[in-house]
């Protein structure tokens, strides 16, 4: 099996032979999902601890659901509301939840590299479920997914990633992940939310979106941050909505089977007109939802499994 | 005690030489020196076998945790490591908690290093009240009180009326104001420098431009109100052109830099390592380059340890939270060697930034292996290897970048008024 890693950390240390392990993985999920026994056993008799240091529904669901299809004990911790207030520190924490003995521990944090920093202390998987402004790896897996899916491949295809990228540590794994599977990237967006150095990712890089749109296979919209920015980005909403949201008459300018997506919560009438993130033909917005299970399904098996492996090779030592 | 040094390449950052001789040392002064062999002899006679003999480094701006953080370094702890590291003139920040703002937490200061440390302790004193930026301190009380220089450290001073007046006044007295260039707005929060590396790390950053805004801002002061200046830490090419103007202007200007700025840069910091996190934040690698060019030239005078202890608590953080700085007593001197192997500086003018033009800036003893001078002096092996390892240091904290390094150049012992202070075993 070629997927070599203990934890998911981020799209950066992925080689591309791992990400189409957990793609593949991820496609016969989603039929299992789909079917009457939505049960798997591969996570059967392993703990799974989901720790959210920032508020989350959607994510937080997904992991708990894709936890539980796979068979594991699955306890949520909001962290945002406990020990951190008293004063805890991070490493504390990790430390504490380490004695519970969990096997996979879903971690998201407000600060960059907070969850590579807790993966060292602790002895199970770990899977980052979103850092600060670093990464979200599972969610540029299930874009992936996604477009894999939409589209037949995933390579060798115009994708345009629109907003706010400089906020987004979803446009930064996406940007990973699409550029080592070899796809032509632009990002479309207002300078001030572009972040520095941008231009030497390998990317193209658009302050107009109808330029940045045309011929794209598929249109990757972002949420405006307003709860990540510590100022002013932009002169105000409906401005951004003039130039930035996509429309149907700035979608136009793409390829006619482009496709639209979104990682949401979307602040309609904000990034995107209601209509085209409705529009069946074009929208796959609820696909990435139920993607999203699959790919987390996927990504904890798979860690899981290396987990046992490790844990197999330490008892037969001692 | 007369300590004759015989066999050693003495290296004078004055004359700008390195030649083989003898140096004597008679009542805690350099009472003769020569080239070649000698006739001369004294009580201690010690062999150098063609080992540097240099003058003391003087290491400004270093900040000791008392009062207020005796945890993270004591006077004891720092003046054992900085005897270890070849520092025979410490210039301490105000920066403590409560901050040196005051004559009498000064005279604590004086007092209390005196007693501690083996190596000369000489504090700097706040330039405004609590380092709020909103009054100036008793400069004239403090000064009369053995106050070396003025500053608020790396809070920088926002409102400009102010700035200037305390420069006036400070001008009138004669004193040294020691600014951090920095634009405060633009520089706030910021964990390492922008660019393509802190936007993969989704880390918060700072344009180096920052620093080029706080410069010119102090540096347009000084030329209205006449008054010494030392901006301590330049560690941009975008501020190199400002600072040659204004040093070419003939303003009374002088500039230094961290030994980590010099030796290393922002792609160290890696997986979010927090003992790379400084202040100013690590630069990009072109910026080291133009720092290191810009010192072999004399744009930038002096280099020092910028030495911040902080316990393990403070830095196992996420980047972004974790506190700034590292030590640097024990680790300057070999890491400065990197820009004598590696960059080609001559060890004289290495010593000229290590030793001369701090002790001469900041007018304090030291510098110089002239005869007549303080008999402040270390011998070191500028060749030998090691690793080192972080839990070796004589510091109480820990954080230093250099933990595994391999570095070039150790300190076998060092003097103060004539003094041994520190002498490495034999082995």
């Amino acid at each position: 099996m070629s997927f070599r890693q203990n934890h998911l950390l981020g799209i950066e240390t992925l080689a591309p032979d791992e990400i189409v392990t957990i793609l593949d993985l991820a496609d016969r999920y989603a039929e299992l999902e789909r079917g009457d026994n939505k049960h798997g056993d591969a996570l059967k008799g392993l703990t799974q601890i989901n720790m959210f240091f920032e508020a989350s529904t959607r994510t937080q669901a997904s992991f708990e659901l894709a936890g539980k299809r796979l068979g594991a004990d699955v306890m949520n911790m909001a962290m945002a509301a406990s020990s951190l207030k008293k004063g805890e520190t991070l490493i504390d924490t990790a430390l504490t939840l380490n004695a519970m003995h969990p096997d996979l521990l879903v971690v998201r944090h407000p600060h960059s590299g907070a969850v590579n920093l807790l993966a060292e202390k602790v002895n199970c998987a770990v899977l980052n479920a979103g850092d600060g402004k670093h990464e979200h790896p599972t969610q540029a897996l299930l874009d992936a997914l996604t477009i894999r899916r939409a589209k037949g491949r995933l390579h060798r295809l115009n994708i345009a990633i629109c907003g706010d990228i400089a906020h987004s540590r979803v446009a930064r794994s996406n940007i990973l992940l699409l550029g080592k599977m070899e796809n032509r990237i632009r990002l479309i967006g207002p300078p001030t939310l572009m972040p520095a150095g941008v231009s030497e990712w390998g990317v193209e890089m658009y302050d107009d979106m109808q330029a940045g749109l045309a011929g794209c296979d598929v249109v990757m919209m972002l949420r405006l941050q307003k709860e990540r920015m510590d100022g002013a980005f932009i002169p105000s909403e409906r401005e951004y909505y003039h130039r930035f949201g996509l429309d149907a008459e700035k979608l136009s300018a793409a390829k006619d089977d482009a496709i639209v997506m979104h990682p949401g919560p979307m602040n309609r009438g904000v990034e995107i007109d209601g209509n085209i993130a409705d529009d069946i033909n074009r929208s796959v917005i609820q696909e990435q939802v139920e993607m999203g299970v699959a790919v987390r399904m996927a990504a904890m098996d798979l860690l899981a499994q290396n987990l046992r492996a490790r844990r197999a090779e330490k008892g037969a030592q001692a | 005690m007369n300590i004759l040094f015989k066999n050693a390449r003495l290296i004078d950052p004055e004359a700008g030489t390195e030649d083989l001789g003898w140096l004597l040392v008679k009542d805690r002064m350099i009472a003769a020196r020569g080239a070649g062999d000698t006739t001369q002899n004294a009580e201690r006679v010690i062999d150098c076998a063609e080992a540097c003999l240099a003058p003391g480094l003087v290491d400004i701006g270093v900040k000791i945790g008392e009062p207020g953080e005796r945890h993270k370094e004591s006077f004891r702890s720092a003046g054992a490591a900085a005897a270890a590291g070849g520092v025979t003139t410490i210039v301490t920040r105000a920066d403590t908690t409560p901050p040196i703002d005051t004559p009498e937490t000064l005279e604590f200061v004086r007092r209390r290093a005196q007693d501690a440390s083996p190596v000369r302790i000489l504090p700097m004193a706040a330039l405004t009240k609590c380092r709020e930026g909103r009054e100036m301190t008793e400069l004239g009380f403090l000064l009369d009180a053995g106050a070396v220089a003025f500053s608020d450290g790396d809070l920088v001073l926002r409102d400009s009326k102010v700035l200037s007046r305390c420069m006036v006044y400070a001008r009138s007295l004669g004193a040294l104001i020691v600014g951090h260039p920095q634009d405060p707005i633009l520089s706030e929060g910021a964990a390492v420098t922008s660019g393509k590396f802190a936007s993969l790390k989704g880390l918060p950053a700072v344009s180096p431009m920052a620093e080029r805004m706080g410069l010119e801002r102090d540096l347009a002061l000084v030329e209205m109100t006449g008054v010494a200046y030392h901006a301590d830490q330049i560690s941009t090419a975008q501020s190199l052109p400002a600072l040659r103007r204004a040093k070419e202007a003939g303003l009374n200007v002088t500039a230094g830099i961290s030994i980590h700025h010099l030796t290393l840069n922002e792609f160290d910091v890696g997986d979010y390592r927090t003992f790379f996190k400084v202040k100013p934040p690590l630069r990009a690698e072109e910026d080291r380059v133009a720092m290191v060019e810009a010192l072999r030239e004399g744009l930038i005078d002096i280099i020092c340890s910028m030495h911040t202890p902080q316990d393990e608590e403070s830095k196992r953080l996420p980047y972004e939270a974790a506190a700034s700085g590292a030590v640097g007593l024990e680790t300057l001197l070999p890491a400065a060697l990197r820009l004598h192997h590696g960059a080609g500086l001559s060890l004289a003018d290495l010593f000229k930034a290590l030793s001369l033009n701090p002790a001469r800036r900041f007018n304090v003893p030291g510098g110089s292996l002239a005869e007549g001078a303080v008999a402040d002096l270390i011998l070191f092996d500028p060749n030998r290897p090691f690793v080192l390892d972080r839990f070796a240091l004589h510091s109480k904290s820990k954080n230093t970048p250099f933990d595994g390094a391999r570095l070039q150049g150790m300190v076998l012992a060092s003097f103060v008024n004539g003094q041994c202070i520190y002498e490495r075993n034999a082995s």
